[in-house]
């Protein structure tokens, strides 16, 4: 073991790691201020210097490599002297407010001015700085109070990777600086706040906190995002019950201390006057119940283009439940259960998301129970199933940071999943390739050392070439296919037709890039084996094979054929050996805080909680004794998109959805208000009076994720506990108790009318922790969870038992499935092609400032102003030939409707593809998509493809 | 989050350089691609070319060689011969070398200052003038020097020195041309 001597102290030291590193490690204090533990040394600030014995003059600790022996003295006179002088060049510059400052007791020169002794300069004071820019809603930058420690800048060079600002200017004149010393807003700063987080003065300071007092009065309190699937975690500092501001803190095990813009400063949708504090009926209902006195008529218009306020009377919970469970009642007793289906939740808790399928499947009695997932990574679930046994990310987060080389395709991952790109960028900075392959230039290209840019819905071509390649040059991984894997020959016969000169006929990407990404990707190159970057003729094979990973998202998933582009994935993993080992894998991106939990938890018509299959009768029967009953419905339920058809049919006749929005997520939009129109009870719980809860009989009114305790399972397969930051507005219940008062009293109701009495089934918990511990009994890869386990870092599934550790990484000894499977997977095209009248291919996806159907974000004050409209992207050549201005209006035409939106021209998509984003009801992107064509095993309709033309709508186009 | 800045919602403006950089910036440009260590070249040319460094200029350099426009920016400003306005059509130089010092070429700095109402580094409103030192022409013998445009008027006064600015009233680009046409 290597070792130091600090202060007199021997200490060990880990690999290339620094003195202050192994001081700080060993618990011994090293002033400092440009130096954090995500960002190389700059050695700028020289507070950190330290005596070297036999060398004469001091050094930053920073920077100093440990050596065998070193012998370091962190406190002297002469340092103690050096740093009183370096504290007084500072607050020479540095306005010493101190009483006034918002940063008061936060502040790290404030800190150490106090432990050295240091009131104000002895240099005379002269501000050399004296901006102050006030320019953007997240926070404001106070020049006269930046140390030019230079953090800002590093954290967005070598975490975040968007590089906004930089130093600008020399000598005295020099400051950190957006590009031309413009607006925040015109630099590609993203508001992700990383370099708020860090700055050490009170230069940068979240906006909402000005003026709020000081940091020793708040309180706080801890929890995970509800955003996305990252599961990051936040701290939120509260005044008086009030959320002043959010922040990253540094043991969060998944983020750090780096959050995304959503995260930080998108949660104040919370406090939005438009939140559902009362159970509403809708006024016709309330008419023929006798609840008032003026009959009333839904109005055509499309919930769309209203609010929906006035279609609602307030009634109390005790009304509304009564109405809820005689409605479901009534509709079971004349058309049968399977007439009945629910739509459970992603941005529910696990505990929510269980009680909920419980309550279809062994109250109502029906396996009609789905939900967002469908239209996201069902396909990853039964392509990586198919493949490796479990549909879900197979190595954890943190692994990508340390990988070779990343392949990243159909994942616009800056935007969907800001923490996780923050990965990518690390690996880069540290030497990492990185390959994408995407139709569209989003902005991980900008890090990429190779770039493939298919037409829509052609990548498959590039993945069969790849592998074609990686079989022909002999780059498979074959001692690792031999013994870990079955059917690789008859798959590598397939792939025979599939040349690189092929796939570049059929996706316009030339042969030489795909064989390029086929080396990179199957050896695991990084970019500093310069040679073999450069020379992509030189096919050597290195001696050893370094580490690939695998992201993607909806690019692949959402799709006609989005199991098999998940199976041409796994293929290449498999065939690379690229799985089954740290810093390797198939990481399916999700997209939802609790999507992964909400699919664990059996919220799929084809699987009971931990994906034991419906259809397996002993598996079924397990279940169903758990919760005291002897059988549960055998037949697979509806999924998604199919329930929308039958509720046109008529064979639907009541849903239950719990915070979801079909009325905007879902594909075909006029025919899934025509659905949800034709239900006889339609019950919607949400937090707010979404698009599709303006269609309902009944809502009920939730409580958000900030105001609840519960788990959610991030993309991970990390099990997180969340714990309340707010109370609930006005009547707003968390959805678990609105579930367990639903189903008690629905199972009043019902019992009468069955065969099998079903009182014995338990519907009443105490707390969220009760239904974890009844979950983990039915659930055999949650079997070793409980909230005491969960707390702290979680826990990641599997875990059997309640000794198990939690498994980060799966497939290691064996895949799930026992030997991975290769499946030959043959090109397809996409349902829709274009043609003369619809010439141009649309494509869908987010907006980093937004996310899903906007419930959330266009209330969040700071996120609507940063991008408060919905646009499409066109390319210059599509938009010259119909004079479609930059920032004007354009109208899309599919084959099923119309939009309305803003002319965006950008060489991020190709001529012939249009972008849009979903979120705006405005432009609702799925009144153009398509539901007809469906993957044949995921049911998944194809977001990503749709041939669609334009129209200007100007008067000024001709 | 009520105040000002949030009311006002943020107004796409459009991508300033959408379209391809002019002929000669990409001629200049496409020499450097892939090269890490060229921003600084790459920017002397731009200037040499444009004899200024515009917005869009740093644009196209930052999205064309793939480097962080804040990066460009902060480069391009901490370097002195960087400018950032066009130059007037005449740029005068005054040396304030050693012989030019001693020879009194302070007094002509100061006098065409104080004549063309502008600092050193600035142009006149008309953008006629723009008004520059440097530290030695190499022409100590004829010492003063002010050298206009390309053109060196040696053995200046500050009075000569602005009487040959006044003489270039109209399109001649150096001051013999203007002397010839005044005396002709």
């Amino acid at each position: 073991m290597s070792t130091i001597t600090i202060n007199g102290q021997t200490l060990t030291f880990a690999p290339d790691s620094t003195v202050l590193e192994t001081a700080l490690a060993h618990g011994i204090d090293i002033p400092r201020l440009c130096y954090h533990p995500a960002l190389k040394p700059s050695g700028g600030c020289r507070l950190c210097m330290v005596e070297i014995e036999g060398r004469p003059n001091p050094a930053p600790s920073c920077g100093l490599a440990c050596q065998e022996g070193l012998v370091i003295r962190t406190e002297s006179d002469q340092l103690t002297t050096m740093r009183r002088d370096i504290l007084d060049l500072f607050v020479s510059e540095h306005p010493m407010t101190c009483a006034t400052c918002d940063k008061d007791g936060a502040c790290d020169l404030q800190r150490y001015a106090n432990q050295f002794g240091i009131m104000e300069t002895t240099l005379g004071f002269e501000p050399a700085r004296t901006l102050y820019q006030d320019d953007n809603p997240f926070f404001v930058r106070d020049h006269q109070y930046c140390i030019l420690c230079g953090k800002c800048v590093r954290v967005c060079n070598e975490v975040v990777g968007m590089s906004a600002i930089d130093y600008a200017g020399r000598g005295f004149d020099s400051h950190i600086a957006t590009p031309f010393d413009g607006l925040m807003v015109d630099s590609s700063c993203v508001f992700c706040g990383s370099c708020v987080q860090i700055c050490p003065t009170a230069a940068l300071v979240p906006k909402v906190r000005i003026g709020q007092g000081r940091e020793a009065e708040f309180e706080t309190k801890r929890t995970i995002c509800g955003y996305c699937g990252v599961g990051c975690s936040l701290e939120f500092k509260l005044k008086d019950e009030r959320a002043i501001y959010a922040r990253g803190f540094p043991e969060a095990p998944v983020n750090g201390e780096f959050l995304c813009v959503k995260g930080r400063s998108g949660w104040d949708f919370v406090s939005s006057p438009e939140r559902l504090t009362q159970p509403l009926l809708r006024k016709d209902v309330a008419y023929a119940l006798g609840l008032a006195s003026e009959p009333w008529k839904l109005p055509d218009t499309s919930p769309l283009k209203t609010h929906g306020r006035d279609n609602f009377l307030p009634i109390s919970w005790e009304a509304a439940l009564e109405i809820v469970a005689t409605g479901f009642a009534r509709v079971i007793g004349e058309f049968g259960a399977d007439a009945i289906a629910g739509l459970t939740s992603a941005r529910c808790t696990n505990e929510e998301n269980y009680l909920f399928q419980k309550f279809m499947r062994a109250g109502i009695g029906t396996n009609n129970v789905d939900h967002c997932a469908r239209l996201c990574h069902s396909s990853s679930v039964t392509g990586l199933g198919m493949a490796f046994g479990s549909g879900a990310m197979t190595n954890p987060i943190e692994d990508i940071r340390h990988a070779d080389c990343i392949l990243i395709t159909g994942s616009n991952t800056a935007e969907s999943h800001p923490v996780i790109s923050y990965e990518v960028v690390r690996a880069v900075n540290a030497g990492a390739n990185l390959v994408v392959i995407d139709p569209r230039r989003t902005p991980m290209v900008d890090h990429a050392s190779l770039w493939l840019q298919p037409a829509p819905g052609t990548d498959v071509y590039v993945f069969l070439a790849m592998a074609h390649v990686i079989v022909r040059e002999g780059w498979a991984d074959q001692p690792f296919v031999a013994a870990r894997t079955e059917g690789f020959d008859a798959f590598a016969a397939g792939l025979l037709e599939y040349t690189p000169e092929v796939a570049a006929l059929h996706s316009g990407v030339p042969a030489s890039k795909i064989e390029l990404a086929a080396r990179l990707y199957a050896l695991g190159l990084r970019n500093d084996a310069a040679a073999l970057v450069q020379d992509p003729d030189s096919f050597a094979t290195p001696a050893t094979r370094g580490n690939s990973t695998i992201l993607y998202a909806m690019g692949i998933t959402q799709r006609k054929n989005g199991t098999e582009l998940v199976l041409c994935l796994a293929n290449l993993a498999m065939m690379s050996g690229q799985i089954g080992r740290p810093y390797t894998g198939v990481n399916p991106l999700r997209g939802q805080s609790n999507v992964q939990g909400a699919c664990d938890m059996g919220g799929l018509p084809d699987v009971l909680p931990g994906y034991q299959k419906v259809t397996d009768a002993e598996k079924r029967r397990a279940v169903a004794r758990g919760w005291g009953l002897e059988d549960l419905p055998p037949e697979l339920g509806l999924t998604v998109v199919e329930m929308m058809h039958a509720a046109v049919d008529g064979r639907l006749r009541a849903m239950y959805v719990m915070g979801e929005n079909p009325m905007l997520s879902d594909p075909n939009l006029t025919h899934v208000e025509e659905g949800l129109r034709a239900l006889e009870f339609l019950v919607v719980q949400d937090i707010f009076l979404s698009e599709s809860a303006q269609l309902a009989h009944v809502v009920l009114p939730a409580a958000a994720s900030l105001e609840k305790d519960g788990t959610f399972t991030n993309t991970e397969r990390r099990v997180q506990l969340l714990h309340p930051v707010l109370p609930a507005p006005g009547e707003a219940l968390p959805d678990w108790v609105i579930l367990m008062q639903l189903a008690t009293k629905f199972a009043e109701k019902i019992n009468g009318g069955r065969e099998e009495p079903r009182s014995q089934v338990r519907w009443h918990y105490a707390s969220q922790s009760e239904i974890m511990d009844e979950a983990a009994t039915v659930t055999p890869s949650y079997g070793g969870m409980s909230y005491a386990r969960l707390a702290g870092a979680g826990l990641t599934w599997p875990c059997p038992t309640r000794e198990h550790p939690g498994t980060p990484i799966l497939h290691r000894e064996k895949f799930t499935r026992g030997l991975g499977k290769f499946h030959a997977v043959h090109a397809r095209h996409p349902a829709e092609q274009t043609d003369a009248e619809y010439p141009l291919i649309l494509s869908t996806g987010r907006v980093l400032y937004h996310y899903h159907t906007g419930t959330m974000t266009r209330r969040s004050e700071g996120l609507d102003w940063r991008e408060p409209r919905g646009y499409a992207e066109i390319n210059p050549v599509d938009a010259a030939s119909l004079n479609l201005r930059d920032g004007g209006p354009v109208v899309i035409h599919s084959r099923r409707g119309q939009v309305r939106t803003q002319a965006r021209l950008s060489n991020n998509v190709q001529p012939g593809v249009v972008f849009l984003s979903f979120h705006w009801k405005e432009s609702p992107a799925n009144v153009l998509t398509q539901d007809f064509a469906l993957d044949p095993y995921a049911k998944i309709p194809e977001y990503k493809v749709s041939a669609v033309r334009l129209e200007n709508p100007s008067k000024r186009a001709k | 989050m009520s105040n000002a800045t949030s009311q006002r919602k943020y107004v796409y403006r459009g991508d300033p350089i959408i379209e391809a950089p002019p002929a000669e910036l990409g001629a200049i440009l496409e020499r450097h691609l892939g090269e890490r260590d060229a921003l600084i070249t790459a920017l002397e040319e731009v200037q040499r070319h444009y004899g200024y460094l515009g917005q869009d200029h740093l644009r196209y350099v930052a999205r064309t060689l793939g480097f962080p426009l804040a990066r460009v920016f902060g480069v391009a400003t901490f370097y002195n011969l960087f400018v950032f306005d066009p130059p007037g059509k005449y740029q005068v130089r005054v040396c304030r070398g050693t012989a030019c010092h001693v020879n009194h070429s302070g007094a002509i700095l100061d006098h065409l200052c104080d004549r063309l109402s502008i600092a050193v580094d600035e142009t006149t409103p008309d953008g006629r003038f723009t008004l520059q030192t440097v530290a030695c022409m190499g022409a100590c013998s004829l010492a003063p020097v002010v050298v206009v445009n390309e053109e060196t008027l040696g053995r200046m006064t500050p009075t000569a020195a602005w009487e040959a600015l006044q003489a270039l009233d109209g399109d001649e680009t150096t001051v013999r041309d203007a002397s010839a046409t005044q005396n002709g």
